[in-house]
């Protein structure tokens, strides 16, 4: 492992690392088709331009800067610029609305923002008038931003900042302008303000130290052993939590290399020509990729299928063992094995762009046993972490060989997990963040007097020392009969399935349970395709009888499980109904990060839910969306609802969409 | 928090950032809006016994956007065909920056900067959106096809000049994630997007667009008149086109001329010729 010196903030490091590795590649871009590189020591200078250009256009230590946009190299540059002046990052999601980005430009009190494109500035500058405190806007891409007025505040493209940047220093290399800024930051001062997506009120800003940060990004990058060696891509929202630390914060302790994707479409392409070898994926990803292929080889020749499923079946039987390093593997399975990765597992790998992984991560969710298995029996060697923003970022982890789909694995380095008498999973970690901006009300909620955060799940030890969620803690319930009822965990039972892509269940203190439905429409739509089914819309294939009868399978294979399951038992799904529309982000029914807003839907779907108890077989609905462009509609429907262990045939019924 | 002290400056992004397109053939705009780029004068065209244009005669001014309208059957597409040579006029001629000329052949035309898109996509079906735009480079390559088989020196930096160029084009019309794919997989919408992709690869100071938006949803649409706009600033060049959605070419032109039965029955600004008699007649059918 590399000795860091002892930098405690994310500037020191940067120096640290043009001291000592001045010529490896820091990080990589795609531009008009070719992948830019900068070293360490280029990637200072622009560093040190953008930190002097900002400074001479008025932000100052201790001052908030947002920074909103795709993953672009230049605003990995902005957040190490600001941090650099002492100043604070402020990463914003770019696909949040204007008043969305409003209350959060106004709550975090920014005096600049630093933005992709037109997109984002016309945004800002639509809600500048409530933004007093906002003096500043810088525009990365230039496309579209001649003929701009923006009033009495300044707007400026980054090239012009930099350009500005550089004539304060004339010097070649690095000046002692920008090196006794860098020697100014303080790892015991705010390194960035990370806001959660809070899937109850208003976004919380994460306070982050700097010390804390570089301390516990440490401790992940030495358990896992990474090092200058190390490619990552960049593809997952700057303004999340887990990229800032994964790829930012690691990045910059392990002096590895991270690559910006061309666009947020090329991401498919991009990872196949970067190859990184250590990458996250949310368990969703992994549905999508896994989806992709096993499409794509129904396409596929006759000859080519067999092969495929021929050693896909040795795969699960062998891979796990291998990978893990468990003795017992006899010669020919070992001897199949390799042929499988000539013949099939290192052509899939390829393509995914997974060829070099040496560790994989998935966390946010529950992942489905199959799915994992897949990815590992392929030799991927993909774990589970659980994690917050508030811990910045690991609670637990999965080390090397002790893998299972359903646990999260034992205490992450450096991090102490507690259970609480409710059940909730409470932590002191490295990263630990310090409170929520201007929010001492909730910061006091979220900590014990003895210093722990609460996380607000719920878990369990396991025999094997190793932690296991069920759900959030507010939302474990009980049926009216007592009988206890986690809706994640049978949500997540049902998202197993391939064909179902979003569940939410209901039950608490209610007789029995019920679900809504979201079909994937790629494996849905692919199916309907082979058996002859036309549809022309989501809604409409949502609705046909058929799309019920695999769905209401689906639930039976789930309620056989619950049975199962002591502690589940009695929370067998009873009534179901196939929602008309998928549940968006957009439409407030999703956090940003594709989370269910719970509360949210149960007041929207008030009447869906009620028609669920009462006993109806169909419920008219009518909701209001809002589509990508910003324009609203509405979409009404007539819902069909299913009894599990009822038989009686379905009919469609049509639905149609108004655009307002 | 102390108030930033920057002097409140409007920063015009300078065309040469690396974002920014490049004109190949910088035009000067401020003078443009009088200058004539090209001239229609009195061309009639002729099919047998039936005229398919009467005497037609409008201009063109450089940097301007100009729509071409008309009921089907009017002759918008001749009128571009005889533009950049694909027919000749039976009488009248055409100047294009000052040459007069009765005739032409599409080759010298394209040559001579005039580009066009087709109202019924022309793309090479089988061969990738980066090929086809490419060969919309194909006469300014100037090293000989033995130079360019081994890709000999001088040759492979021409290629490469083309090709940067063209990855330009590819960033502008944000397509860079279907770079490698065949045309024919694509969707009608991207493909009318490659199609102005190769014309702009020929780097034109006239653009013929033949219904650039025919067939597209509104989304599509939306996006492809965002392009045309921004092809005419960016790039400053001028642009005729036909189009059928009246809300689009009001919206997208600077001047309109309005062609039916093979006259030109009105000729000025979106808003004149909203509150045209004639031009309302025609489209509606009253006293057809």
């Amino acid at each position: 492992m590399d000795e860091a010196g002892n930098a405690d903030t994310f500037p020191k490091l940067l120096l640290h690392h043009v001291a000592v590795r001045a010529q490896r590649p820091a990080m990589r871009e795609k531009r008009f088709g070719i992948w830019t590189t900068w070293t360490w020591e280029a990637l200072a200078r622009e560093v040190q331009a953008l930190t002097l250009g900002l400074r001479a256009s008025g932000v100052t230590a201790g001052q908030r800067v947002a920074v909103i946009g795709v993953n672009r190299s230049r605003l990995y540059w902005s957040i190490t610029a600001v941090q650099c002046l002492g100043a604070i990052p402020v990463p914003l999601y770019p696909d949040s609305v204007a008043d969305e980005m409003s209350y959060l430009l106004a709550h975090a009190g920014v005096v600049a923002a630093i933005v992709e494109d037109q997109e984002q500035v016309d945004k800002v500058l639509s809600v500048l008038a409530e933004l007093p405190a906002l003096r500043l806007v810088v525009y990365d891409d230039p496309r579209g931003m001649v003929d701009y007025d923006s009033g009495d505040r300044s707007l400026m493209s980054l090239e012009a900042v930099l350009a500005r940047g550089q004539e304060a220093s004339s010097a070649e290399g690095l000046g002692s302008a920008f090196v006794d800024l860098v020697a100014r930051t303080d790892g015991a001062a705010t390194s960035i303000i990370l806001y959660t997506s809070g899937t109850t009120g208003r976004p919380k800003g994460t306070v982050i130290l700097a010390g804390r940060a570089v301390r516990a990004a440490r401790e992940t990058v030495a358990a896992d052993k990474l090092d200058e060696n190390d490619e990552v891509l960049a593809y997952l929202p700057i303004a999340w939590g887990g990229d800032h630390y994964l790829n930012y914060a690691q990045g910059l302790v392990a002096g590895f290399c991270m690559s910006c994707p061309e666009e947020p479409e090329t991401v498919a392409e991009d990872i196949v020509e970067i190859g990184p070898t250590f990458y996250f994926a949310p368990p969703s990803t992994l549905e999508g990729l896994l989806t992709r292929i096993l499409i794509g080889m129904e396409d596929a020749s006759r000859a080519k299928r067999w092969l495929f499923d021929t050693f896909m079946k040795v795969a699960r039987r062998w891979g796990e063992p291998i990978l893990n390093g468990t003795d017992g593997v006899p010669l020919h399975g070992r001897l199949l094995y390799r042929l499988g990765e000539a013949l099939i597992y290192g052509p899939v790998k390829n393509v995914l762009g997974f060829s070099r992984i040496k560790v994989a991560y998935t966390a946010g969710e529950a992942i489905g046993p199959d799915l994992f298995a897949f990815y590992r029996s392929l030799g991927i060697n993909l774990k589970q972490f659980y994690g917050q923003t508030e811990a910045f970022i690991y609670i637990s982890a999965q080390p090397d060989g002790q893998i299972r789909s359903d646990t999260v694995g034992p205490a992450a380095p450096g991090v102490e997990i507690r259970i609480a008498e409710s059940g909730e999973v409470q932590f002191r970690s490295p990263g630990q963040f310090v409170e929520y901006l201007n929010d001492p009300v909730r910061t006091q909620e979220s900590m014990t007097p003895d210093g722990f955060v609460r996380t607000g799940d719920a878990g369990f030890f396991g025999a094997d020392g190793h932690l296991r969620i069920i759900d959030r803690a507010k939302d474990v319930g009980r049926l009216a009969d007592g009988t206890l009822f986690a809706p994640k965990y049978i949500e997540n039972k049902l998202k197993f399935f391939p064909n179902i892509k979003e569940a939410v269940a209901f039950g608490a203190d209610r007789g029995f349970v019920t679900v809504f439905i979201n079909i994937n429409i790629t494996a849905v739509g692919s199916w309907a395709e082979r058996n002859g089914l036309s549809y022309a819309s989501y809604q409409e294939l949502a609705g046909l009888p058929q799309v019920y009868d695999i769905v209401l399978n689906h639930i039976r294979q789930v309620n056989r499980d619950l049975a199962a399951e002591p502690t589940m038992a009695g929370a067998e799904i009873a009534r179901f109904v196939i929602l008309h529309k998928e549940l968006d982000a957009d439409d407030g029914e999703l956090t940003r990060t594709q989370k269910v807003r719970r509360a949210f839907v149960h007041e929207k779907y008030a009447g869906l839910i009620s028609a669920l108890y009462r006993g109806a077989t169909e419920c008219f609905v009518s909701t209001d969306v809002a589509f990508e462009d910003g324009r609203h509609g509405r979409i009404e429907a007539t819902l069909r609802i299913a009894d599990v262990n009822g038989e009686h045939r379905l009919r469609s019924i049509p639905a149609k969409t108004i655009v307002a | 928090m102390t108030v930033m002290s920057a002097p409140m400056t409007f920063a015009v992004p300078s065309l040469c950032s690396p974002h920014a397109v490049s004109s190949g053939t910088p035009t000067d705009h401020a003078g443009a809006a009088a200058c004539c780029l090209l001239e229609i004068d009195r061309v009639s065209l002729r099919f047998g016994g039936i005229k398919a244009l009467n005497d037609v005669s409008f201009d063109i001014r450089s940097g301007e956007i100009r729509a071409i309208i008309g009921p089907n059957g009017a002759g918008k597409t001749s009128m571009l065909n005889c533009i950049n040579g694909f027919y000749r006029p039976s009488s009248g001629h055409i100047v294009f920056e000052g040459v007069r000329r009765t005739h032409t052949r599409p080759s010298i035309a394209a040559r001579g900067g005039i580009a066009r898109t087709f109202q019924n996509v022309a793309l090479f079906k089988g061969m990738t959106v980066l090929d086809n735009i490419m060969t919309g480079r194909a006469l300014k390559i100037r090293s000989g096809i033995l130079k360019q088989l081994i890709r000999f020196g001088p040759a492979l930096s021409e290629e490469i000049e083309h090709r940067r160029k063209v990855e330009e084009i590819i960033e502008f019309l944000e397509i860079q994630a279907i770079r490698k794919t065949p045309v024919g997989k694509l969707p009608y919408g991207l493909q009318k997007r490659v199609e102005l992709g190769r014309a702009l690869a020929m780097e034109p100071r006239l653009l013929l667009l033949d219904e650039p938006m025919a067939g597209m949803n509104l989304e599509e649409k939306e996006d492809m008149s965002r392009f045309i706009v921004e092809v005419n600033r960016t790039y400053r060049t001028t642009i005729t086109l036909i189009e059928h959605d009246i809300g689009v070419v009001m919206n997208l032109s600077d001047r309109i001329v309005v062609l039916d039965h093979g006259c030109k029955i009105a000729d000025g600004t979106p808003a004149e010729i909203k509150s045209n008699q004639q031009v309302i007649e025609a489209y509606l059918g009253v006293g057809g």
